[in-house]
């Protein structure tokens, strides 16, 4: 047996959706987390709950990238593939590196497995030879699980669902992880029903022990603890942190959150988490579909309340009427877009960067907001909060964008403290005795109006879609006031830009050849090409925008002093136009379009290849 | 010293200084009226009055009363309202929509308004027809109504307003029209009383793209003929002398003449009962054809043990935080399991 020491590891874990590769793949997520390597994660799963099962359309995999050193993404390949059925394997092979590990369940290339994944019986990759490039590890999980639980008293059915537990534990032996998390997991999952988490508690043992006592595994691995920041971390998924984000800033404000949606992929998330917080007075509305979700957080939003709707594609094209009316009503309310792949119902569990435009432009009549982005599965925090800021300073719908990527991906996070994060003060209007009528449309020095809640005496107004004269907030045909009061709601999300912060260069020099200018969840995987091209001498820096609508300030500038600006997508080309029109700067476009993220080799590959051209 | 203040105000406090802009005639109007006289009696400061309404000529009614008020979008008031209500269960809301506004492009959350009951009043001005874009018939309209958008005759059958109400658990239906100010009064006062949702179809003349429309419900020479006034624990009789009533034959209603029967053998209105008031609902006949039931008026049904949503919904976040009283912030943030790098 030998002992060696890795930078970092890619494993897949990919099986039949009803194999319970996500649970493998989140339990060996903490475990890693816990242990300290710095990780990213790759969830892909289905659309389908139950897709037909044994097929190419129903493995669903789960892709982790653990580190001694920084992780920024999930990893182009991967070094270990986890194949519970020959439908696994061939979905998953093409992304093995040469060379990789192949866990093969035996049971799952059996003639009917064959079958469902279209292999002919002869062309059996676990005995064809197609698979000599790679280490492959054949191993009857299905019949050893059975046998270790032959006398547990459970029915073959449950009995075969402890199957992945026999792969974690055999993993955890691979790489010298400790069982402590996933074993407290089992109990506390399964603690009322005895013979089950029993079940699962034996069948990862034997997964361990199994690594212990074959022959089978010349190695086993050691991925030491990465060099991260101190202090205290977690482990967090995107839309996890963005619940966090918005409780976060409903404590801050001292207003209760109001969450009108409905549920759809990806991002029922939110809500589902945002509900167990009703103990912070949060106030979850399931509704009967997103169009009653936003209209519901706006008369929440009129009541005085942290007013936030979250959806995806589909279900934010159906507020966008609604959106205008919040546009009109200068009412502080958030809306949540974890994209996907469109359009229509599109790729509903694969991510897309695809509804920038929409975002900006997708409304009847100039009816502008401000729009952030997310970088990362923990940055959802920091935006999440900051899109709930800015709204309640500057009384303004601002979309924040996320996208299936970072919302179910993960990573450690440095989480701060309630006291770190800055107060958000909100003060309602009251009646000025020495004003004869109230004014609801009279700005302050941000362009915002008063928020004067309804209950306040005295200040009695009426509010509408209707174009609003200046000031006197009156309905008003008047020409001129249409056009002075479309300009002020540009210029009032405008000024925003006043009070965000400048774009700053993530890495690489101040001045250069070529700039990587993303947006979003591709952060990652630019990150880490950015990194590798100046590690190989190319003048290449990379800067990301979290602030979309404004845009920083200083980006402009920033933008023209570089020879080349590379803008890499999610879509087929968005950000691109705005920076194009907005600075008259030639940026090139970079796209991908096939509902998964970048890989940082192909990012590298393009920019190579402009660098080049 | 505040009752007194409250006590004070008239329904002139209540209208705004913005001049009210429907077509002269309107039925809309007595509705303002009506509502502007009933509000100062319920002994509510202005304040905790806020009128929403979605879009069509019924819905500029909030920007007539001088309460708090939005004029939203068409169809979703009654989705706005909840969230209002939801938020802020102390005010007193009301939601203002037209029979397009509620029944086809606001179809579904009106539904959902009903079937989840949170406590707040809806005025349904119906007048059969799309005012505000001028005249296409509307899904309250009678089958072969010729409009604008059917100039050979509408072939979409009507929806019946109260059935599907009372189809969707609402738990106070009542129908009044614009021409009876005490009526309607009555009706308004009656369903502000009510915990949950309320629900007022208001016959109202749009004297513009569908005169008369009630007329026959309306009108001194037809009125007693053609209307039948629900009152709770009262016989259900009608006609020019009150000479007419209805018996229940089983399931079947049948109008007996008084002079033949008594009236000790009527039905006595029940409000609370759910299938009677499901077969009122259905006197719905075309007032023109012979032997057709009176149409009936007031409260066809109210139920007082369904708890509104707003309560139910905030009483559950009580329960949470009385369950957890100070929840800590940095504890949800810091999740189940830390590590610490040193
Ligand atoms: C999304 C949208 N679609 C269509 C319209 C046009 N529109 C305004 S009011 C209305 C119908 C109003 O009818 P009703 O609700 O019966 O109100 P009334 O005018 O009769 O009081 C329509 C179709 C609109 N304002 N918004
Ligand atoms: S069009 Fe009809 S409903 Fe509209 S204001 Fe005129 S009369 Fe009233
Ligand atoms: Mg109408």
């Amino acid at each position: 047996m030998q002992e060696q020491e890795l930078e970092s590891v890619v494993i897949r874990f990919a099986g039949d959706s009803g194999d319970g590769m996500q649970l493998t793949g989140t339990q060996f997520t903490n475990t890693a987390a816990l242990f300290g390597n710095d990780l990213a994660t790759f969830p892909d799963f289905p659309a389908e709950i139950r897709a037909p099962q044994g097929t190419l359309a129903g493995v669903s995999g789960f892709q982790i990238h653990f580190g001694a050193t920084a992780i920024h993404t999930p990893g182009d390949q991967s070094d270990v593939l986890v194949a519970m059925n020959v439908a696994a394997l061939k979905a998953n092979i093409k992304n093995l590196k040469k060379g990789g590990v192949i866990i093969a369940n035996s049971d799952g290339f059996d003639a009917k497995n064959l079958r469902l994944a279209n292999v002919p019986e002869a062309e059996n990759p676990l005995i064809d030879g197609s698979l000599e490039a790679y280490d492959v590890k054949t191993i009857d999980v299905t019949k050893i699980t059975r046998s270790a639980l032959a006398d547990s008293g459970l029915g073959v059915k449950e009995i075969d669902r402890c199957k992945n537990m026999f792969v974690l534990g055999l993993i955890y032996w691979m790489y010298h992880r400790p069982m402590e998390s996933s074993i407290k997991f089992i109990q506390s999952k399964f603690g009322k029903n005895e013979a089950v988490m029993n079940a699962n508690l034996k069948v990862l043992q034997a997964g361990w022990n199994y690594g212990e006592t074959t022959e089978m595994f010349a190695n086993r691995y050691n991925v030491a603890p990465a060099k991260m920041e101190p202090g205290v971390y977690r482990s967090i998924m995107g839309n996890e942190a963005v619940a966090m984000g918005i409780i976060a800033a409903s404590v801050k404000s001292k207003l209760p959150v109001f969450y009108g949606t409905y549920p759809i992929t990806p991002a029922s998330d939110v809500l589902h988490e945002l509900s167990k917080h009703k103990a912070f007075g949060v106030k979850t509305f399931q509704a009967e579909d997103e169009i009653a979700g936003i209209c519901a957080s706006i008369g929440a939003a009129f009541g005085g309340n942290l007013a936030i709707t979250g959806s995806s594609g589909p279900g934010i094209a159906l507020k966008t009427e609604a959106i205008g009316l919040a546009t009109m009503l200068e009412l502080p309310l958030v809306i949540i877009n974890v994209q996907r792949a469109g359009p229509s119902t599109g790729l509903p569990t694969k991510t897309e960067q695809a509804d920038l435009l929409q975002s900006f432009y997708g409304r009847n009549g100039e009816c502008p907001v401000l729009i952030l982005a997310a970088q990362s599965p923990a940055d959802c925090f920091d935006m999440a909060f900051e899109a709930c800021k800015l709204a309640l300073n500057h009384m303004i719908p601002v979309f924040f964008l996320s996208d299936g990527y970072i919302a179910n991906g993960s990573e450690p996070w440095k989480f701060p403290s309630q006291d770190s994060l800055p107060d958000i003060d909100v003060t309602f209007a009251v009646h000025n005795p020495e004003q004869s009528k109230f004014l609801p449309y009279q700005r302050d020095e941000k362009l915002a109006r008063p928020w004067a809640i309804p209950g306040t005496p005295g200040l009695e107004h009426r509010i509408g879609g209707l174009e609003k004269q200046h000031i006197t907030g009156n309905i008003s045909y008047d020409p001129a006031n249409h056009e002075f009061m479309v300009k002020l709601r540009q210029e009032k999300v405008d000024q925003v830009a006043n009070y965000i912060p400048e774009q700053n260069i993530d890495n690489g020099p101040e001045t250069g050849d070529v700039l990587i200018l993303g947006w979003g969840g591709t952060y990652g995987a630019l990150k880490t090409a950015t990194a590798k091209l100046i590690e190989e001498g190319h003048s290449v820096a990379h800067a990301h925008l979290r602030y979309l609508n404004p845009f920083p300030k200083n980006l402009g500038a920033l933008l023209r002093n570089y020879k080349k600006v590379v803008v890499p997508e999610l879509n087929n080309g968005q950000l691109v136009k705005i920076i194009r029109d907005k600075y008259f700067i030639d940026a090139i476009p970079f796209n991908k379009i096939q509902g998964q993220p970048f890989m940082a080799h192909e990012v590298i590959q393009q920019i190579k290849n402009i660098l080049a051209s | 010293m505040e009752i007194k203040e409250q006590n004070q105000l008239t329904a002139k406090h209540f209208a705004t200084d913005q001049e009210v802009r429907w077509c002269p005639g309107c039925g809309d109007y007595s509705i303002l009226k009506q509502v502007q006289t009933v509000l100062p009696e319920l002994g509510r400061p202005k304040e905790e009055f806020v009128f929403i309404s979605g879009i069509g000529c019924s819905s500029r009614f909030p920007y007539y009363m001088e309460t708090y008020g939005m004029h939203s979008i068409h169809g979703r008031a009654t989705a706005i309202a909840t969230g209002l209500k939801l938020t802020r269960p102390e005010l007193s809301v009301w939601i203002v929509t037209g029979d397009g506004d509620s029944m086809s492009i606001g179809g579904n959350h009106f539904i959902h308004l009903l079937r989840r009951n949170p406590d707040v009043n809806v005025l349904l001005f119906n007048n059969q027809i799309y005012g505000l874009t001028k005249g296409q018939y509307s899904p309250t309209s009678e089958q072969g109504k010729v409009t604008k958008s059917t100039p050979y005759g509408s072939v979409d059958y009507p929806f019946n307003p109260i059935a599907l109400c009372l189809g969707a658990d609402a738990t106070f239906v009542a129908r009044t029209m614009d021409r009876d100010p005490k009526h309607q009064q009555n009706i308004i006062r009656k369903s502000y009383h009510h915990k949950g949702t309320s629900i007022v179809e208001i016959y109202q003349n749009c004297n513009v793209f569908n005169d008369g429309a009630f007329e026959i419900f309306t009108e001194k020479g037809s009125k007693k003929q053609a209307t039948l006034m629900m009152e709770h624990g009262q016989p259900l009789v009608f006609g020019e002398n009150s000479d007419k009533g209805i018996k229940l034959d089983g399931f079947k209603p049948v109008i007996v003449d008084l002079n033949d029967a008594s009236v000790n053998d009527l039905w006595i209105h029940d409000e609370t009962d759910l299938v009677k008031a499901t077969i009122l609902s259905r006197f719905y006949d075309d007032p023109s054809v012979d032997g057709h039931f009176p149409r009936p008026f007031g409260v066809f049904y109210e139920n007082k043990n369904k708890t509104p949503f707003d309560e139910l919904f905030n009483d559950q976040i009580a329960y949470a935080q009385s369950k957890n009283p100070s929840p800590s912030l940095d504890s949800l943030i810091a999740g189940k399991e830390t590590w610490m790098v040193s």
